[in-house]
């Protein structure tokens, strides 16, 4: 992913916030949000189910009135605008094509009501169909389609208007694996060759790793981090966020020093290790640091880090996942890769010592 | 900043207020009003060739239970329009009773067969009971009269000498009601044992318990919300019936439909109609709300 | 699949016969009467052979005849009337969020239902004289067409249930406007559910005999009526022959309802 230039946000979402009903039984589905999304970006908004990233998608497209905040597109409010008058076009869930239309009529559809001559329309529709490969279907009905070839239909027929950006909910969900990967690959090809913006919404970590520019990590209504994707999983700002995307361990430490980018920790066993200086408590704290599974490898008991047990292991082929308990008897999952002859070196209830590099350990906002 | 969008919380929106405008309306001028006007009218003076004079009277509900004395205009209890009430009640319970005893095997029967059979059942339970009412109940009579195929059949076989006098009875009227909506009681049985879990009879079976015992104590329990619904469906509209009393009674037999057309057709006594309208009502009224009794009871009681 | 001895358990003596006891019931009064109806002579005992006699003398009478135009005209105007009011009212209803209120409007889009039909009649009669309207066939329409209202309302309601609400989303998504939304998207799927409402409302209004009794006026027989009269003079085989025109036409149309219900909820499930 190249670096991009700072440009013109092409939504800029300020302070948001959507409840639902009032009173006691309210439902806070939005606290608070703000967001600054470029053009030609392709963003992801990544978390769990409820944590209100379909909310603030449907927000954008019109289908959702927000209860505060503002929304701008391209430097204008659009919060007024009824969905039919917003440049913004969605990529439904369960795509939504018209049972009744053939393909060519669905991906037509915009245009003719925004009253294109027809044969704009037909050049159009041709275009899109081509871009999406379904060109030769161009007579079938939905109901005639596989997922994958609906899946495609529906984004043509979003493309066809010229949207300044395109909503994605969740398109690949319903698809199956292998067919997800292709069109990950697909998606992502689609928004750099037609260079409009991508706000796409997943609970799947692995898509928004794969495809986006940024992404906005989100919980129970709240941004908890945006970031390039190595930012977020590098240096995860807090607990959510670190255990949410991939695997993570959290270890108990106490703060002893700090000195530049280094803090010295103590851990429960009394052992000493450096962490990552960023965000660290002052020295006597107690606090958590996040190791990734894979920043950490297994050697013969010695001095080099602290002493552990095998408890289990995973065989994967490509890598090995011991779980190992450290002398409090909290459990840390190491990922070894199989590089050499010998996949596995530890079997259960071998001693151990985990190793891992100086500031591969990172503190969390709890 | 609050967005305003011409909606208040709960309140609908005004769009779809006009969508309702129309139908609402009509309802209300052509279906609201005139029962107002029914109402209303049971308590004025009738006029002399029908219609009303408006002045209040409760004469109209007065004349159901008392007739006055010609010459002292003291009040003399008359049974006469109490009879006809009491003999509709009976008539709409026996052919509730009737209908369940025919129709809770049926739709019994119906639930228990493979899937696709079902549909085919239900469509054919269905039918008849959307088929004009006036001509089935003509139908019924054909069959039934002195002259008809069923006297014809049984003096044929020889099983009677001379017709059987069925039309023009009491017990004509309680087939026709029964034929008329037999339909109603089925169906809701139907999609009451449709949705029970045949795994409960399985497991009483299991605790030796036969099939009757299985019956009475597992399925009946469970499918009485349908059973209370098609009672009623069937209950209400016979109360109010005008066509089977009529042509099958041969407008001897009157029931309270007979009645209430009776005063706005020939009597024109358009006060004591209404009552008797009213009156109606709130029997239908009172079934209504036992049904929805019924219903929260045993939604309490947790099935 | 299912073990001897669950077949057993299922089975009740008795339970089959009942039941064809129930379809001999339900069937009978109609199947005979429209043997009869075929029977060239005038005999319940004696079969004359197959003759479509006294369909033609039926039909051949002035006065049938208008009364059969009577009633297509009343049955087609009614039922147009009531489904596009129904259609209208199914949409304000389903669409959006539930208001305050809902349970009373649809209570009152189903009054027509609740009240005993009697009741109906003569209520609807007293309204007409007493604001001073005449008794005619413009009467029976009306009473016909807020009649038939809730019949319209339950096949449209129940297949306006069964579209996702983002069918309409993307319409509107797609820059349709709401005329747009309803007229190419809502509509043509909604159309199976109108028919079958069209077609239930129509039977309705062609089958009522009660209501329209009360409120007609001179001229405005229609066939119900012309049978009920000729049967209280005594049984003629030609109202065995219009009776089962009437049974056929009821059948007929009530499948067709049926049927186009069935239709969309098929086409609603292919996605």
């Amino acid at each position: 992913m190249s670096d991009r230039d700072e440009t013109a946000s092409a939504v800029e979402i300020r302070n948001v916030v959507k409840v639902y009903g009032t009173g006691p039984g309210a439902v806070r589905a939005l606290a608070d949000v703000s967001l600054d999304i470029r053009d030609n970006e392709f963003f992801t908004l990544l978390g769990p189910s409820g944590c209100g990233k379909t909310t603030l998608l449907r927000i954008i497209a019109g289908f959702e009135q927000l209860t505060g905040g503002r929304v701008f597109l391209f430097g204008d409010e659009i919060e007024g605008l009824p969905p039919n008058r917003r440049p913004v076009n969605t990529v439904f869930q369960h795509y939504a094509l018209f049972p009744h239309m053939t393909v060519a009529e669905n991906v037509a559809f915009a245009l003719r009501r925004l009253k294109k001559p027809e044969d704009e329309v037909r050049t159009r529709v041709g275009e899109m169909l081509e871009l999406v490969k379904m060109s030769a279907l161009a007579g079938r009905r939905p109901a005639q389609l596989s997922g994958g070839q609906q899946q495609r239909v529906a984004l043509a027929r979003a493309l066809a208007p010229h949207p300044k950006v395109l909503l994605l909910d969740e398109p690949l969900s319903a698809l199956d694996l292998k067919l997800r990967h292709t069109m990950r690959v697909e998606l992502k090809q689609l928004q750099e060759e037609t260079g409009i913006t991508f706000i796409f919404v997943t609970h799947d970590q692995e898509e928004a790793l794969t495809m986006s520019d940024r992404i906005a990590v989100m919980s129970d209504g709240e941004v908890q981090q945006v970031g390039k994707a190595e930012d977020i999983y590098e240096r995860p700002i807090n607990r959510f966020v670190a255990d949410f995307i991939g695997e993570t361990n959290f270890l108990g430490v106490t703060v002893e020093s700090i000195l530049g980018n280094r803090a010295t920790c103590k851990m429960a066993d009394g052992f000493a290790i450096e962490c990552d200086a960023v965000g660290a408590p002052p020295p006597g704290a107690a606090a958590h640091v996040s190791v990734r599974p894979e920043k950490m490898t297994l050697a013969a008991p010695g001095d080099g880090g602290p002493a552990c047990r095998v408890k289990r292991l995973v065989y994967l082929g490509t890598d090995t996942h011991y779980k190992v308990a450290l002398a409090d008897g909290a459990e840390v999952t190491v990922r070894v890769q199989n590089a050499h002859e010998t996949s596995i070196s530890f079997r259960p209830g071998d001693a151990a010592m985990l190793r891992f590099d100086a500031g591969a350990a990172k503190f969390l906002v709890d | 900043m609050e967005k305003s969008s011409g909606r208040t919380a709960g309140g609908i929106g005004r769009g779809r207020a006009l969508l309702l405008t129309p139908a609402m309306l009509t309802i209300l001028v052509f279906m609201v009003a005139p029962l107002c006007f029914v109402g209303v009218y049971s308590f004025l003076t009738p006029g002399t060739y029908g219609g009303v004079v408006w002045e209040f009277s409760t004469e109209a509900y007065i004349q159901f239970l008392f007739e006055r004395d010609f010459l002292d205009e003291t009040l003399v209890f008359t049974s006469s329009y109490l009879s006809i009430y009491g003999r509709s009640i009976g008539q709409a319970l026996v052919a509730t009773l009737a209908c369940l005893a025919i129709g809770f095997p049926t739709a019994y029967f119906m639930a228990t067969r493979p899937e696709h059979q079902r549909n085919v059942w239900v469509f054919l339970v269905t039918v008849p009971y959307w088929v004009n009412l006036l001509i089935r109940t003509v139908s019924m009579l054909f069959i039934i009269r002195d002259e008809g195929p069923l006297n014809a059949v049984l003096q044929a076989a020889g099983i009677i000498d001379e017709p059987i006098r069925i039309a023009y009875t009491d017990f004509a009227i309680g087939l026709g009601l029964v034929y008329s909506y037999l339909p109603f009681m089925v169906l809701p049985i139907y999609a009451a044992i449709e949705r029970f879990d045949f795994r409960l009879v399985e497991a009483a079976y299991d605790l030796y318990a036969g099939r009757w015992t299985i019956l009475r104590k597992v399925i009946l329990p469970i499918t009485l919300p349908g059973i209370v619904a098609g009672s009623l469906l069937v209950f209400v509209p016979s109360l109010g019936s005008f066509i089977a009393p009529d042509l099958l009674g041969g407008g001897k037999h009157l029931m309270i439909g007979n009645l209430v057309a009776l005063q706005f057709q020939g009597s024109r006594n358009w006060p004591f109609g209404s009552a008797a309208a009213v009156i109606l009502m709130t029997l239908v009224l009172i079934a209504l709300m036992v049904l929805i009794w019924l219903k929260n009871r045993n939604r309490v009681e947790g099935r | 699949m299912a073990s001897g001895k669950k077949r057993d358990l299922r089975v009740y003596p008795g339970f089959r016969g009942m039941t064809w006891f129930c379809m001999a019931l339900l069937y009978a009064p109609m199947v005979v009467i429209t043997v009869y109806s075929f029977n060239s002579i005038r005999s319940i005992t004696t079969w004359g052979g197959f003759s479509f006699d006294w369909y033609v003398k039926a039909f051949n009478n002035p006065s049938i005849q208008q009364a059969t135009l009577n009633s297509l005209i009343i049955a087609f105007a009614a039922a147009t009337f009531a489904t596009v009011l129904a259609t209208s009212a199914a949409i304000a209803m389903i669409r959006g969020r539930s208001f305050r209120g809902q349970s009373g409007v649809f209570a009152l889009l189903n009054l027509p239902l609740m009240i005993p039909e009697i009741v109906t009649a003569v209520a609807t009669l007293v309204f007409f004289l007493a604001v001073g309207i005449d008794l005619g066939l413009m009467t029976v329409f009306i009473a016909h067409a807020v009649f038939c209202i809730p019949f319209a309302y339950m096949p449209i309601s129940a297949r306006m249930e069964g579209i996702e609400g983002y069918y309409e989303e993307a319409a509107q998504d797609l820059y349709a406007d709401r005329w747009a939304s309803f007229r190419y998207v809502l509509l043509p799927m909604l159309l199976p559910g109108v028919l079958s409402g069209y077609m239930l409302a129509f039977i309705i209004s062609l089958d009522d005999f009660i209501i329209t009794n009360m409120v007609a006026g001179p001229g405005a027989t229609t066939l119900p009526l012309a049978i009920y009269g000729k049967v209280r003079t005594g049984f003629t085989p030609e109202i065995n022959a219009i009776s089962t025109i009437m049974l056929l036409i009821s059948c007929l149309f009530v499948t067709g309802s049926y049927l186009a219900g069935r239709a969309g909820k098929r086409r609603g499930e292919q996605r």
